[in-house]
């Protein structure tokens, strides 16, 4: 195969931009083998699932309306009239639910891996910074169908924030839209899923890719002390990236198999557009959040009505709140990383984490 | 220090007080400390309209209301008193059927219960027969806490009706010596009257007085039976005064829809009601080769009825089956209505007892049945489409993917 | 064996072209009939225009049409003044579809007897509402049917 930088667009766009400099720093870029070299796809692939986010959600946008009166009406139409309507929304619906779970693979295999550490501390800050905004896609497009379902969902959600000393009713506010869940709700959590979001997203995703590119794969720890004809290295371009693009395919192809056989989920994680929300209807015996906010929603309730003299709920938020913190932190915290070593202290704590979320999310979902 | 011209101040208020507060009404006054604070006139009295309207004790049993003695009370000459049985009627047409005096508190109120009340069988039996059991004007409308129809804790409200004429007419003990059933009441409350009404709350439905009449109570003669039900049921009424069986019922002096239908135990109609055998009522009257057309037109109108039904099950079953694979079945469940819509003209034009009414109705069914049944159909050949489709893309998906495997593979090797 | 090899590879490089070609296909074709907008241009519009003029009310022998608005069923009457009506046609009561009764002068409803003005005002017999009244404009010929604010 002739080289890349002898085609003729090659020397076209090096004659303007002078890339030649980049293109051979890239060419240098190398990916580790090892053990849990499997684990270097979840970054790509959740890349690969937020493009399927934005291509779907770009075609939904032109038949859903926003609005009390319309929403549910619209989905309703898109699933029902709109040609392939049923299958675009059913791949938004596993698209991002596939996509959150990648993002938790990829920052729990790169915590597990040291990642973090110096000089990649600001990648992880972003990555966390993107896992935030991925929650808050969800928990927002959730309540875009304004169904049942979601309503509540959303009415327990926002509650919480209530919960919050001193500035919670503030912020209740102003995440509804007003004191409850209406309309006006949907406006916003509009305007932040198809606007606010995707904006701060790819501003931080660009950065994320940039360094990740500039400083290359991270090696895993104890790297420098093999052989160095243990230290096998792989080209990124291209050999990488069609290893890449082949994990696609076969993502591309198991989120088809699931839209077309399960267009409104599997077993308890169940998206079905139901009946419209109705405010004044009772709730439903049983009110769950998406799979990826059962584990705080259950340790919630756990919790019992008062921890000293801190209301429970305040409790369980300022423990989570300050767990993400020190998650956050960690490559500022975790300096023994820096040297090359395993510390085990925040192999424990991530472990204990990892379990604790497993184990909150099982109990959700079977322990009544 | 009470000085004594403290007291005269005193004493003073006391004797003008009732010009202060108000004139105090002796009756209540003294009835109010031995009576029963449940069943006593003059605690239940504020509940009654006409204490709400300003009347009092003596308004209706004379007297005088300062008098602070029976003896002073009985001496008042407007005194009335207590009314026997008998004198009720008359005891409340006083003030009920003195179109003046009622003006001026109720212009909007009629005045001719009595009138009424003297030609319905209560009343007949109240004047002529001085029967001391029938229902006289409180044996409905209780007595001293008297609330309008309109009122849901009022005796009579369309609600507590049934009870209020059960009270005697479901009483078997009771109504023994007058040689009528005491069944009405717990056959209309199995009925689908009943049931719209007491269980529902539909105030739509009918209640004993909307087709007996309340103060002119009398069962409906047989002649006028079809004109009461009429009222709502306007539709089959004019189909039957159109039909054959209009003329043979009233020569034959059979009281019109009671014979098929019943009078109170009127159960939700079925398809089985019509045709040439039992349970079809057609057979109480006819019989094959009776030299009438009355059985076959019975079978056709039967078979039409049918056959529009089974074709709204099995268009019911292809749409529930769409639906449970996920298919989107509004519109068709739209359609699905009017096929609904078309079985209850036909089965109201059965009223006609003509077949062929019947069946331009239910052919125009059977075709939206139809419509529904293809609609549902080419969506669940979407269903499999979508399958196919996916098989498809998952093959051209799986060539790319190995083509791209082998082509890394080679790539590596060549490195 | 070169040759062997260099054939080969040809193949598999149309494969992989041809592979994704056809994958590329299977992608933008749902996509493409996606943004092809349906027979039915929206779920429930804010306005709905009818498909049948003033001219074919006029011929109607009961000066009354029905037309699905959304989920719901609607009439549309020709009053004695020549004024058009339109309004929800599913009774209060109990469901069934009422009907213009133009020597009447009301909306009736067979099932019960129950009769609203044409104004859609429940008037007299069983049914506890009125029915939900829409707004109706003519544009020229054509007749545009609206739900009114609530």
């Amino acid at each position: 195969m002739p080289a890349l930088t002898d085609s003729r667009i090659y020397k076209w766009v090096d004659e303007r931009f002078k890339i030649n400099d980049l293109v051979d720093y890239l060419s240098q870029k190398g990916v580790p083998q090892h053990r849990h070299y499997i684990f270097y796809y979840f970054g790509g692939i959740s890349l690969f699932l937020f493009i399927v986010q934005v291509i779907t959600g770009i075609l939904l946008l032109m038949y859903y309306r926003p609005g009390a009166d319309t929403a549910y009406e619209s989905v309703q139409f898109i699933v029902a009239n709109v040609s392939f309507g049923w299958l675009i929304r059913a791949l938004h619906s596993w698209s991002a639910n596939l996509m959150v779970f990648a993002v938790f693979v990829h920052m729990f295999s790169v915590y597990f891996t040291s990642a973090y550490r110096k000089p990649r501390e600001l990648t992880w800050l972003t990555g966390m910074g993107l896992l935030g905004l991925a929650l808050a896609f969800g928990f927002s497009g959730y309540l875009l169908p304004w169904n049942e379902l979601a309503f509540f969902a959303t009415r327990v959600g926002t509650g919480m924030a209530g919960a919050l000393p001193v500035i919670g009713d503030d912020i209740l506010i102003v995440m509804r839209g007003g004191e409850e869940v209406t309309g006006a709700t949907i406006g916003r959590f509009f305007g932040l899923h198809v606007a606010i979001l995707p904006g701060l997203f790819t501003v931080l995703l660009a950065a994320h890719l940039v360094f990740i590119q500039r400083q290359g794969m991270s090696e895993p720890l104890g790297w420098q002390n093999t052989t160095a004809a243990g230290r096998k290295m792989e080209k990124f371009f291209p050999n990488f990236l069609l290893k890449d693009l082949l994990v696609w395919l076969i993502v591309l192809n198991v989120l088809a198999v699931l839209a077309v056989f399960f267009p409104d989920g599997i077993g308890a994680v169940h998206w079905p557009l139901g009946v419209k929300a109705d405010p004044f209807a009772p709730p439903p015996e049983v009110i769950r959040p998406e799979w990826y906010f059962m584990f705080a929603f259950q340790a919630l309730k756990l919790l019992p009505a008062h921890v000293g003299f801190v209301e429970g709920e305040l409790f369980g938020i300022m423990v989570f709140g300050l767990g993400g913190l020190v998650w956050t932190l960690v490559p500022f915290l975790d300096r023994k990383s820096h040297t090359g070593e395993i510390n085990r202290l925040f192999y424990a704590f991530g472990w204990l984490v990892l379990a604790f979320i497993l184990v909150m999310t099982v109990m959700g979902y079977f322990w009544e | 220090m009470i000085r004594s011209k403290h007291l005269a101040l005193l004493l003073g208020l006391l004797a003008l007080s009732p010009l202060v507060f108000g004139q105090e009404d002796n009756c209540v006054t003294c009835h109010r400390e031995f009576e029963d604070e449940q069943t006593g006139p003059s605690h239940m009295f504020v509940r009654d309209i006409h204490a709400q309207k300003g009347l009092g004790c003596a308004d209706c049993h004379g007297g005088d209301t300062a008098a602070e003695d029976m003896e002073d009370v009985r001496r008042a000459k407007n005194y009335r008193g207590v009314p026997t049985h008998r004198q009720v009627p008359d005891f409340c047409a006083r003030c009920h059927s003195d179109p003046a005096y009622m003006h001026e508190h109720n212009p909007s109120l009629p005045t001719d219960q009595l009138d009424k009340y003297k030609s319905s069988v209560h009343g007949q039996r109240m004047f002529r027969e001085r029967d001391a059991k029938v229902a006289d004007c409180i044996s409905c409308h209780s007595v001293h806490e008297i609330g309008s129809g309109l009122m849901p804790h009022s005796s009579t409200h369309p609600l507590n009706l049934p009870q209020t004429c059960g009270k005697c007419h479901a009483d078997a003990e009771y109504m023994a010596e007058y040689g009528i059933p005491t069944t009405q009441l717990d056959d209309y409350r199995q009925s689908v009257h009943g049931i719209a009404l007491l269980e529902r709350h539909d105030l739509g439905a009918p209640a004993c007085n909307d087709c007996h009449g309340n103060h002119g109570a009398a069962p409906p003669g047989v002649t006028s039976l079809a004109a009461v039900c009429g009222n709502c049921h306007v539709l089959e009424a004019g189909l039957f005064k159109g039909s054959p069986h209009q003329e043979a019922f009233s020569q034959n002096d059979l009281p019109m829809c009671e014979s098929c239908h019943s009078n109170h135990l009127i159960v939700e109609t079925s398809d089985i009601m019509v045709g040439s055998a039992e349970p079809a009522v057609c057979v109480q009257c006819h019989e094959p080769d009776d030299g009438n057309a009355g059985l076959q037109t019975a079978m056709s109108i039967s078979t039409a009825i049918k056959e529009l039904r089974l074709a709204q099950e099995e268009a019911g079953k292809i749409l529930a089956e769409a639906g449970a694979k996920g298919m989107m079945i509004t519109d068709e469940e739209f359609l699905y209505k009017e096929v609904n819509q078309a079985l209850i003209q036909a089965r109201t034009q059965v009223h006609a007892f003509n077949a062929d009414s019947v069946m331009a109705k239910t052919t125009e069914g059977l075709t939206k049945a139809e419509t529904v049944q293809t609609n549902a159909a080419s969506l669940i050949d979407e269903y499999y489409f979508r399958r196919k489709g996916l098989g498809l893309a998952t093959v051209f998906i799986t060539i790319l993917a190995v083509a791209l495997y082998l082509k890394i593979r080679r790539l590596e090797k060549n490195q | 064996m070169n040759q062997q090899k260099s054939t080969r590879r040809k193949f598999l490089e149309i494969v992989l072209g041809g592979g994704a070609l056809a994958t590329l296909g299977s992608i933008l074709y749902p996509v493409i009939k996606f943004i092809t907008p349906p027979a039915a241009a929206e779920a429930d519009p804010s306005q709905l225009k009818l498909d049948f003029s003033r001219q074919d009310l006029i011929d109607e022998p009961k000066k009354a049409r029905y037309f699905k608005y959304g989920k719901d069923l609607g009439i549309i009457l020709l009053t004695g003044a020549g004024e058009l009506k339109a309004m929800a046609a599913t009774c209060t009561h109990l469901d069934c579809t009422v009907q213009h009764r133009p020597d009447l002068g009301i909306i009736w409803c067979s099932c019960h007897n129950g009769k609203y003005d044409l104004d859609g005002k429940n008037i007299s017999g069983p049914p506890p509402k009125p029915l939900a009244a829409y707004k109706v404009k003519e544009v020229g010929d054509a007749i545009f049917v609206s739900r009114e604010e609530a």
